[in-house]
């Protein structure tokens, strides 16, 4: 399979903060590639990075198998992109615009391109409008044809439902899913939203505090029969502690302010409580989850999840 | 670059606030040569007061001293001194104008290079300076010319009166516009880079009419210990070197020599500082942009 | 005007014929013994009141310390007894005051006479010095003091104070127009104010070079004012409203 997007050690310090810490990851050709984070978790910033917009502090990214800094130009001719809020010219009109921004890209478009790029986003009607008279929902939609327009093999969209009604969400989700399966695209989607993804990407890196937590395909990570479990006790600091020197150490995800996070598989649920009960934890409620929110949270409020990755 | 860049002007003549400045010098222009038309006579006897007890200062004379060419020397002293505010309106709003409005993260993720996009940016601005520098030339000199027709013109400086015959006169305006694109490039440039720093065009507009206005108090201002110390270096101090054009020389009877310019290398030089402080400020905002996170 | 010399009428020119017999006879007759200073006068008025009026074309230069100004195109108009104009017909000169004392005629305008002194000639020039004082004590005029070629009968220079336009100094080269006593060209020195306008209005560049300090004594230095004339139209009558 080939690769696209190749991140390796990526770092980014704003001064004292860590943005984003030693990131790496991959993304194959063809698929549609979920980059889940909270926000401010270091999704923009490294997005940003992709895009040549924020200097890296270390690290390497390779893109089409060219190094981004050295083949920035090459590169960009073959990436659309929109990043957080799709902002245009306001005093200009859609499709002023769209042919401001398509010239840029470095290839010559003909104005029934740019028209048929505008009717493809529902936005035909509205060629000659100023963009400040839009809505937000209107914005994206000229984002997303902005981010097309140029033909690209790499699509990166930050959070591209934002601002769109439930209609608007289903029609980019429509959208995506083409541009993959038809076109053969590969898109890199950045989002807060969990389900909304699991709809729609094949891979998926979970990102928190600028560290990667997990990656790698959706349904491997998502096994149904894996359960996330909430386990309340009559003291959880002494339950936790307790459990790191157990055997039930493997299980541990880390610990939450009101309970102990657990993974396990569903076969595993009777003798892991039979364990607990021997072990004196005085067991106040035991709530198994199953969807990807629920791992997803898991993940990212656990306050010593950095351990619980490192396993 | 040359299809960049006229994305970049018709970005710049698709917004209103750039006819905004169109409009203001029409505007100052019309009132200063309607104040001139009514009340110039009051305005020369002013300016002459003091040689009333030695020369013959009959109306009509100074009605010819009026004339299109001292009007429109006139209005460049008042109006060169505004221009930088509107050359700031466009080059403070190059970048910071983008980051604003966000378009600039977008611009920056095509394949142009930052150094190139600058280059773009602020070849735009001066286009702009230009386009409205040939309108106040339009209105000012040729408008003047047209309404107070033309004769000698007479200079008058703290120290003396320059004088030049009306056939050696046009050369010396179109020397000295050529000359006040060159200053208010250097305005331009400085906006440019201050713009580099803002995510808002106010303040670098704000900053460079600042940065202006108390230069040139300093460079009008005449203190013994600035005078040698940083007069001379401010570029405020050498924007109204398009004056020099104005000052002939003259032989050993005090006769003005034709076409002649009084300190031509210091008019020169003047340039070539402004020359320097516009490299300098453009290859900084190129410098400080190639490094800059966009964050906008 | 050379063609306005030609023309002139019968009467008049049996009166210049006159006067031009008169002088060579008078000049001839000087040439032995000094003639008296009020005849000299007298011939030298004789000579001027022939003209008038002309009109007259020449070239001006200024030159006044604080002023630069081009070689200016000037006409010249004058009219009996006292009017006089300088008109820049293209351009624009700064024209002095008393610049109507270029016309000699002037200093002899004087109702009650004059008190006359003569200082006898001048030494290596051979001109002779002679001083009018008014009679009348309300003239303008305080004090003249001519310098005369005796033999041509023509004042070489004067220099004359007023009370209203201080000391000026006149100073003639004759040619063609010699026997109506005028001059092809005229040097009229003047006293001028010391001229400064604040630097506020003008908004002076500053080009850094240092400005050469003008000392004290030159601040209050004449001013001059050249005339050449290319020339005369006399006698063809002059309107008054070019004087206007």
């Amino acid at each position: 399979m080939n690769v696209i997007i190749q991140v390796k050690h990526l770092t980014k310090d704003f001064r004292e903060v860590k943005a984003v810490d030693d990131l790496s990851f991959t993304v194959n050709a063809g698929v549609v590639y979920g980059f889940l984070g909270q926000n401010g978790a270091g999704k923009s910033t490294t997005i940003r990075m992709l895009l040549t917009l924020i200097r890296p502090t270390s690290g390497e990214i390779e893109i089409f198998g060219m190094n981004l800094l050295k083949h920035r130009k090459d590169i960009l001719r073959q990436v659309g992109a929109i990043i957080e809020r799709p902002d245009f010219y306001k005093y200009l009109t859609a499709l002023e615009n769209l042919r401001i921004f398509g010239a840029m890209s470095g290839i010559r478009i003909p104005e029934k391109k740019l028209m048929d790029q505008l009717a493809m986003v529902g936005l035909a009607e509205r060629a000659n409008s100023k963009v400040k008279t839009f809505s937000q929902g209107m914005k994206q939609r000229l984002g997303i044809a902005t981010a097309l327009v140029h033909d690209p093999g790499l699509i990166i969209l930050d959070e591209p439902t934002n601002g769109l009604d439930p209609q608007g969400i289903a029609d980019v989700r429509n959208l995506i899913l083409l541009l993959s399966k038809e076109r053969g695209k590969t898109l890199l989607i950045s989002s807060h939203l969990l389900n909304e993804m699991e709809l729609i990407a094949n891979s998926m890196l979970i990102i928190d505090k600028g560290r990667k937590l997990v990656e790698g395909k959706v349904h491997e990570l998502f096994d149904p029969a894996e359960t996330i479990v909430e386990l309340k006790t009559t003291d959880d600091t002494a339950t936790y502690e307790k459990l790191q020197d157990s055997g039930l150490q493997k299980f541990v995800q880390g610990k939450r302010y009101d309970c102990v996070m657990l993974k396990l598989h569903r076969n595993d649920v009777p003798s892991v409580m039979k364990e607990l009960v021997q072990m004196n934890v005085g067991i106040i409620s035991f709530h198994s989850k199953h969807s990807l929110e629920d791992y997803f949270l898991s993940l990212t409020t656990g306050q010593t999840h950095v351990e619980a990755v490192k396993d | 670059m040359w299809k960049l860049l006229k994305i970049e002007l018709f970005k710049i003549f698709k917004r209103p606030r750039t006819y905004i400045a169109f409009g203001a010098i029409a505007a100052i222009v019309f009132l200063i040569q309607v104040a001139l038309r009514f009340d110039g006579k009051a305005y020369i006897d002013l300016l002459l007061n003091n040689l009333k007890d030695s020369f013959e200062l009959s109306d009509e004379f100074k009605m010819r001293i009026l004339n299109g060419y001292l009007i429109c020397f006139l209005i460049l002293n008042t109006l060169l001194i505004q221009m930088p505010l509107l050359v700031a309106l466009i080059s403070g709003d190059a970048i910071a104008g983008e980051a604003n409005m966000g378009t600039l993260r977008l611009s920056m993720t095509k394949p142009v290079s930052r150094t190139q996009y600058m280059l773009i940016k602020f070849t735009a601005s001066v286009v702009y300076t230009l386009a409205l520098l040939l309108w106040m030339a339009a209105l000012a000199l040729f408008g003047s010319m047209l309404i107070f027709g033309t004769n000698d013109m007479v200079v008058l400086r703290s120290g003396g009166i320059e004088e030049m015959k009306s056939f050696d006169v046009l050369w010396r305006y179109f020397a000295a516009f050529g000359y006040a694109a060159v200053a208010l490039t250097t305005v331009s440039a400085l906006a440019f880079l201050l713009s580099v720093f803002a995510e808002n065009s106010i303040g670098p507009i704000i900053a460079t009419m600042s940065i202006v206005i108390v230069f040139t108090i300093l460079s009008e201002m005449n203190i013994p210990i600035y005078d040698q110390t940083i007069k001379p270096y401010l570029f405020t101090t050498h924007m109204v070197a398009w004056k020099g054009f104005f000052y002939v020389k003259a032989d050993a009877e005090g006769t003005t020599i034709n076409g002649s310019i009084e300190n031509l290398p210091a008019v020169m030089r003047s340039m070539g500082i402004l020359v320097l402080y516009t490299i300098g400020f453009l290859s900084t905002a190129i410098w400080v942009f190639r490094r800059k996170d966009i964050l906008s | 005007m050379v063609h306005g010399f030609f023309f002139i009428t019968g009467k008049r020119l049996f009166n210049s014929i006159f006067v031009m017999a008169l002088s060579l006879f008078l000049s001839r007759a000087g040439a032995g013994q000094t003639p008296t200073a009020d005849s000299l006068i007298s011939r030298v008025k004789a000579k001027l009141d022939k003209v008038n009026d002309y009109e007259a074309k020449g070239k001006m230069r200024t030159n006044v310390i604080f002023i630069k100004a081009p070689i200016a195109n000037v006409k010249v108009f004058y009219k009996k007894p006292n009017k006089l104009r300088i008109n820049n017909e293209g351009g624009i000169s700064f024209i002095p005051k008393g610049s109507v004392n270029i016309n000699l005629g002037n200093i002899f305008i004087n109702t009650k006479g004059f008190d006359i002194i003569d200082l006898g000639k001048e030494n290596g020039t051979n001109l002779r010095i002679i001083k009018l004082l008014p009679k009348d004590e309300n003239a303008d005029m305080v004090l003249s003091t001519l310098y005369i070629d005796e033999t041509q009968a023509l004042i070489k220079k004067a220099r004359t104070t007023t009370k209203e336009n201080g000391t000026y100094e006149l100073e003639m080269t004759y040619g063609k127009y010699v026997d109506f006593g005028l001059a092809d060209k005229v040097i009229f020195s003047f006293n001028t104010r010391d001229y400064k306008l604040p630097k506020g209005i003008t908004f002076d560049y500053d080009d850094g070079s240092k400005k050469a300090e003008i000392p004290d004594t030159l601040k209050n230095r004449k001013g001059k004012v050249e005339i050449s004339y290319s020339g005369y139209t006399i006698n063809k009558g002059v309107p008054d409203s070019v004087f206007q």
